[in-house]
């Protein structure tokens, strides 16, 4: 090592540090670069497959891998809980006493979810019949629960906006009632879906189009509900305008934070997201500091193809900046969101900063194979293999041949008032 | 892009009734956009008003709920008490702000 080796720190090996730190790795001289990644654990989980865990579509083993396995050689990955970022001294300290320098850092440490800040939420039935599927031992946990439910009201709940990949409640309560369908329960189930939103979703066109297959279900949506505590023992959702939603099976999506270093650091909003220029990833306070993936306040979806079309942009960003160049890329918010909508089917959901979900076809235009906003079982069959791809392509960064900037050949703008 | 009168001025409003400039708004028209969605203003519903409109031209968005209770001191359930039903919204009509984007 010489004295003018530079150094790059990434915070969080999930799906956005990995990505960042193998294509980096593959573009930055080693000679005078090295890159360290910290995460606290070395378990890897591909958390789409959360969903399907519930309902016995995936398998606990087939989402679940080690992180190191997806780290290439020449990045050094330290298993460390992050006690705080010094942004001021360049420098971040990790409990158990060691100390990291850099030259630039990138936050991609994610959010999650923290039932410890619902009154309620956390108690003896967490996990049984206060369900969730937002992390591996939740989903496992729901699966049993499901298969012990013999019918009565099962309550799909979300807490508070932002949250990690927001279609994946409505996802849920599609194949829920499929599930009860074919477990001859339907017809004796309530299914409700309950949401802060005025809502099925945040985007008026794709919450038309996704209301429209709640009420063809017959699910019962209860809009405008900010929860403020849990009853267990009366088995009732409370709202802070006194209104209450009983439930049988209640699967909630508690309040989703940003990582507490990042709060202890000085770096964060109210709920820990690091702000950032939207379309460069830029910390607004640091310019040595970037935050990439479910960890920044970008004004777009939490979710995985987020921060897989944002790393492409910061690489090439990356690259010019340490070349003493200006920063020429810039990320528009792209989201490309499979909708799992049961009977085998999904829909498609494109849109980034400015545009609303389009229709049309995906990834080519005018032949598809996949549909945009639009059920079929194409998009099923999509969502389904991506999991091939995540452990395949994504993570070790190779390409994947989808642009990461939207494009709109092919796609025609729905009309939100249609 | 609807236009209307209020307050004794010509004002644009986005469809929901939002104001569209939030340069155009007065006091005068604040009140004048509670008295239509039934809110009677007092002292603490000016003063989470006037932290919306400040906020808003600091940050350049429309603050949370969340945002707007721990900034402010006042607790979630009082801003229920003081604009019933929904809060985030309301407090953003009578303050002449947009419409909480309440994030994707």
């Amino acid at each position: 090592m010489t004295t003018t080796q530079k150094s790059l720190v990434v915070l969080g090996a999930g799906t956005a540090g990995t990505m960042v730190a193998n294509k980096l790795r593959h573009r930055l001289p080693k000679s005078d670069w090295k890159i360290t990644v910290v995460d606290k654990t070395d378990i890897h989980d591909y958390q789409p497959g959360y969903l399907f865990i519930p309902f016995g579509m995936n398998t606990p083993d087939q989402i679940r891998k080690s992180k190191h396995a997806f780290i290439h050689d020449g990045i050094e990955l330290v298993l460390a809980d992050i006690d705080r970022v010094d942004a001021e001294a360049k420098s971040v300290s990790l409990t158990g006493g060691r100390t990291l320098t850099y030259d630039y850092l990138v936050i991609a440490s994610g959010t999650s979810p923290r039932p410890d800040q619902t009154p309620g939420m956390l108690g003896d039935e967490w996990h049984r019949s206060v369900g969730e599927f937002y992390t591996y031992e939740g989903s496992v946990a729901l699966r049993d629960a499901l298969d012990a439910f013999t019918g009565g009201r099962l309550v799909v709940h979300i807490t508070e906006l932002p949250f990690k990949c927001p279609v994946a409640p409505l996802e849920f309560t599609f194949l829920a009632d499929d599930y009860l369908k074919g477990r001859g329960l339907r017809d004796r189930t309530e299914l409700v879906f309950v949401t802060p939103l005025d809502g099925a979703f945040t985007k008026p066109v794709a919450s038309k189009e996704l209301g429209h297959l709640l009420k063809e279900r017959g699910v019962t949506v209860e809009t405008d509900f900010m929860v403020e505590s849990i009853d267990q023992e009366r088995k009732v959702l409370i709202s802070y305008d006194e209104r209450e939603v009983p439930y049988d099976q209640l699967v909630t999506i508690p309040l989703n934070m940003g990582a507490d270093f990042v709060a202890r650091s000085g770096l964060g909003d109210d709920l820990n997201y690091v702000p950032v220029d939207k379309h460069t990833s830029q910390s607004t306070q640091y310019p040595e500091i970037f935050a990439l993936g479910d960890a920044s306040n970008i004004p777009t979806s939490k979710a995985g193809s987020v921060a897989h079309f944002s790393v492409e942009v910061f690489v090439e960003n990356f690259l010019e900046l340490v070349a003493g160049k200006p920063m020429t890329h810039s990320f528009d918010g792209h989201a490309n969101c499979f909708v799992e909508s049961g009977q085998g089917k999904a829909l498609l959901l494109d849109f980034n900063y400015d545009t609303e979900p389009l229709t049309g076809t995906f990834p080519i235009a005018k032949i598809g194979p996949m549909t945009l906003l639009k059920e079929s079982r194409a998009n099923h069959v999509g969502k389904l293999a991506f999991r091939h791809v995540y452990w395949n392509v994504l993570l070790p960064g190779r390409p994947i041949g989808l642009p990461a900037q939207m494009s709109m050949t092919g796609k025609i703008p729905a009309d939100a008032t249609a | 892009m609807p236009s209307t009168t209020i307050a004794g001025r010509q004002i644009n409003v986005n469809d929901e009734g939002f104001l569209l400039d939030p340069d155009d708004w007065t006091e005068d028209l604040g009140a004048e956009f509670a008295r239509l969605i039934g809110v009677e203003m007092t002292e603490d519903h000016w003063k989470l008003v006037r932290y919306l409109r400040q906020d808003y031209k600091a940050q350049g968005e429309t603050p949370t709920l969340r945002r707007v209770s721990t900034q402010t001191g006042m607790p979630v359930k009082q801003l229920f008490t003081l604009f019933p039903g929904k809060p985030a919204k309301k407090m953003a009509y009578v303050a002449g702000v947009p419409k909480p984007k309440g994030c994707v």
